[in-house]
């Protein structure tokens, strides 16, 4: 190993144990907050006062968590709203944002800034990771579900933070997945034409440079137009996971390797985690990195949920929100991902190839005919 | 050794990310590594096949049968794609099962397909002369005909259990139609060997797509060309029940029927009901999964029982080898399973062997199976299983008119005309045998599950002035 070499690992281990340190203060002032009565949850406050737990005093260190319960998201759909209002916000008015695409009585987390501070961070990681791919002063075009999530005033804010504006293409992902439960696979495809149709005709009159997608609406749209000849330089895609082969077709052919591709992974309960930017040489792989201190992407074991599994291994992803208005502890996602380690600009662990929980399970099973 | 195979992108071969093996499920060897092909790409490319169907219709199709001929002696003899035919045979017995005579004749049905292809297309078009599709319009017995193109391309998804269906999507190359396919998920040989043959041969390598790919790129192959054929079972077909621009190759649910008169002497027509239901291991559609009679329905189902209870499996390289193991064992014990489950419902009398499930030198085999069925509507009663299997109905000849339903194969062997007749007249047989003829036998010239000709084209009406305009 080189001097040099070392020096810059010496570096990275320094910027972990400094991010680590401040991951567990963040940690301490989170849980005082929502666990005292002055500024605190009431859904918390209860619960420490029913199982007689001081968790001011019990947590210390991200480790400490295991003396909390497991955030469930059932919790979501039936508690009232006030049970989730920190003290210190009672009778402000604040946002309802539901969950992605599943139907029935939705999941919903209330708000009042986290989706703004949330993407004035990640805007500052499109500068760092992507310079003058979504320059600023770029009018934005948002291409996916609007309704009630936050990404619909979310990526407003960050078009309005980086002296932009937004223009919005709907997609009802309730209805896609509907069509298709009841046979309708048409009607499906009929109703995303419909979306693609809006979106070529606002961006063949307007002049719009940077774009929210879903990967497979920024297939479709690619499909319509070479979105480098329309002038978009950036395009900021989530929503579903992508695998190494999508992420380098999506670049090489629908991006014409002109386009920046920003990755993230993320949904209502996290805010959003972005990706080391995707190059050949990385072998466009995805790895995310939460937006440390205020979440926290952990891996671990499927089968014993309590440990971490080792770097490059395979395991369950367990989300931590810690923000003044949303107190998540160790919520385990429906994905499934590989442990990474952490990189320079993001000194913290990472989660890659992040696929739906069983996903190989599926694909034999899909392949049995 | 292992092969590498790529997707061909209008025969440009790309190297995917992601690729599945195709393994020997015998010995868990990985014999290829098949890249796969995001549903994305697929659709992209077909946004490119009219360029794809011009590079074809730049050639007359008297030039593209010449070289189908000349493709089939390389597909039958040649090394195509780094591999040699003998090679080709004992690798698609490894991975599907097939023994190598299987194979082998599978390969020898694809090879009359292309060195007759001149003979088909004329059964297909009932002898228009060719160059009609070459001008767009011309003469047919007197009479100005003109054909239009119904789609620009063919979507094709492919099955993995038997090679020989890919004799079905060969014609439309020399129909100037480019051909987009999804290969079995074990079986990537036959169609990636064809390709092969037809471009060393001469035809546009732009006329293929060779896409391994996942249910949605399946989908967007079947609906985006113009044209799809999708090889599948019921609940995969199901799906595009509505759809007339996909040609569905589903369950056969073929029968042979005896008449009043050629029950008496059943015993004469026996060698033909032991090849309908064995031939090919038993697993075409076109293999008959039942046998109605109007009389002596214990003896015959007793007798077909003994012939096939003697039929077991042998060494692959065998030359009288009859039956196919299974590629995918989960498959097997599946069917195995309904068949149990099956014979569960009262009316129903196993004939073969108890045993029917077996696995010998690592490979996992269904014997034959007969059972007596007191009615077509039992639950074995018109079901079709990817093995040699065959119910045995009493019935009269005219209630099994009524009855039968969908059949794609059916043999009627009696000699009453107005009964052959009502056969002839029958809207739900696609392909019918009058005569004591296996139900397995097939004659290029006459095509069944639908015409390819008339699903590529459309005959639209033609009229001009005496003069150039």
């Amino acid at each position: 190993m080189s001097a040099a070499t070392t020096a810059t690992a010496d570096r990275l281990d320094d910027l972990v144990k400094q991010a680590d340190a401040a991951r567990d203060e963040h940690l301490r002032a989170m849980v005082a907050w929502h666990f005292t009565p002055k500024t605190g949850t009431p859904f918390w406050l209860d619960w420490a006062k029913e199982h007689g737990v001081d968790a001011v005093k019990a947590v210390q260190t991200f480790d400490d968590l295991k003396q909390l319960p497991r955030f469930e998201d059932e919790w979501l759909r039936h508690q009232p709203h006030a049970r989730w209002i920190p003290n210190a916000y009672a009778g402000r008015p604040f946002k309802v944002f539901e969950t992605g695409g599943t139907t029935g009585m939705p999941k919903q987390r209330i708000s009042w800034e986290d989706h703004l501070t949330d993407y004035s961070q990640f805007s500052e990681r499109l500068d760092q990771f992507f310079p003058g791919k979504f320059p600023r002063g770029a009018a934005w075009m948002m291409l996916g579900p609007t309704g009630p999530r936050r990404l619909r005033l979310a990526i407003e804010h960050l078009a309005n933070e980086r002296g932009g504006s937004c223009y919005f293409v709907d997609l009802d992902p309730r209805f896609v997945k509907r069509a298709i439960a009841e046979g309708q696979p048409r009607i499906a495809q009929q109703y995303m034409q419909h979306v693609i149709d809006q979106a070529a005709t606002i961006i063949r009159h307007r002049d719009v440079g940077c774009l929210f997608a879903t990967p497979r609406l920024l297939e479709a749209l690619g499909e319509r137009m070479s979105l480098p000849d329309a002038g978009i330089s950036g395009v900021f895609c989530g929503g579903t996971s992508m695998t190494p082969q999508v992420i380098r077709f999506l670049c090489e052919e629908v991006l014409e390797n002109k386009a920046a591709l920003a990755a993230t992974y993320g949904n209502t309960l996290m805010g959003l985690a972005i990706a080391e930017p995707v190059t050949a040489e990385n072998g466009y792989r995805l790895t995310y990195h939460a937006p440390e201190p205020r979440a926290i992407l952990r891996v671990v074991d499927k089968t014993d949920e309590e440990t971490p599994v080792d770097y490059g291994q395979w395991g369950r992803v367990e989300l931590t929100t810690l923000t003044k208005e949303f107190f998540m502890p160790r919520f385990l996602e429906r994905d499934e991902a590989v442990r990474c380690k952490p990189f320079p600009g993001l000194p913290w662990d990472g989660v890659g190839d992040v696929r739906p929980l069983g996903w190989e399970t599926k694909k034999t099973v899909e392949g049995v005919y | 050794m292992v092969f590498d195979v790529p997707v061909l992108r209008f025969g440009e071969p790309y190297e995917s990310m992601e690729t599945l093996p195709v393994v020997d499920p015998r010995t868990g060897e990985t014999l290829a590594l098949v890249g796969q092909a995001n549903s994305g790409l697929v659709r992209r490319d077909l946004l490119k096949v009219r360029e794809a169907r011009a590079a074809l219709e730049a050639l007359s199709c008297s030039e593209l049968i010449a070289m189908c001929a000349k493709a089939g002696e390389s597909f039958m003899t040649g090394t195509l794609g780094g591999m040699s035919a003998e090679q080709y045979v004992t690798t698609l017995s490894r991975t599907s099962g097939l023994p190598h005579v299987m194979a082998r004749r599978n390969m020898a049905k694809i090879n009359t397909v292309l060195s007759g292809m001149d003979g088909i297309l004329r059964g297909l078009t009932r002898g228009l002369d060719l160059s009609v599709l070459d001008e767009g319009v011309g003469e047919q017995a007197g009479v100005p005909v003109s054909y239009a193109a119904t789609g620009t391309a063919l979507g094709v998804v492919l099955p993995s259990n038997s090679p020989g269906v890919n004799s079905i999507w060969l014609p439309a190359v020399a129909l100037k139609t480019p051909v987009m396919i999804k290969p079995g998920r074990e079986e990537p040989w036959t169609p990636l060997r064809l390709i092969h043959a037809l471009i060393n041969a001469g035809v546009p390598k732009q006329a293929f797509g060779f896409y391994p790919t996942d249910h949605d790129g399946a989908d967007s192959l079947l609906t985006r060309c113009g044209r799809g054929i999708l090889f599948g079972d019921d609940k995969t077909t199901r799906r595009y029940a509505d759809n007339p621009a996909v040609e569905k190759h589903g369950t056969g649910r073929s029968k042979v029927i005896l008449g009043d008169d050629t029950a008496e002497h059943w015993r004469d027509h026996l060698d033909v009901l032991v090849s309908s239901v064995l031939d090919n291991g038993g697993r075409s559609c076109i293999n008959a999964s039942c046998i109605i009679t109007p009389r002596h329905g214990d003896a015959i189902a007793q007798a077909l029982a003994e012939r096939l209870d003697a039929v077991n499996p042998s060494d692959p390289a065998d030359d009288d080898a009859r039956l196919s193991a299974f590629a995918n064992p989960a498959f097997a014990e599946y069917i195995d399973a309904a068949i149990r489950g099956g014979l569960e419902s009262p009316g129903a009398t196993l004939m073969t062997r108890a045993e029917r499930y077996i696995q010998q030198d690592g490979r996992h085999y269904l014997l034959p199976t007969v059972v007596r069925c007191d009615d077509l509507d039992h639950p074995l009663g018109n079901t079709e299983f990817m093995c040699p299997y065959a119910s045995v109905v009493e019935m009269p000849v005219s209630e099994a008119i009524e009855r039968i339903g969908p059949s794609l194969a059916v043999t009627f062997i009696g000699g009453d005309e107005s009964l052959q007749r009502r056969f002839i007249d029958h809207p739900d047989i696609d392909r019918l045998n009058l005569g004591s003829l296996p139900t397995s036998r097939v004659e290029w010239d006459q095509p069944h599950e639908g015409n390819l000709f008339e699903f590529l084209y459309r005959r639209r009406a033609i009229q001009r002035t005496a003069t150039p305009v």
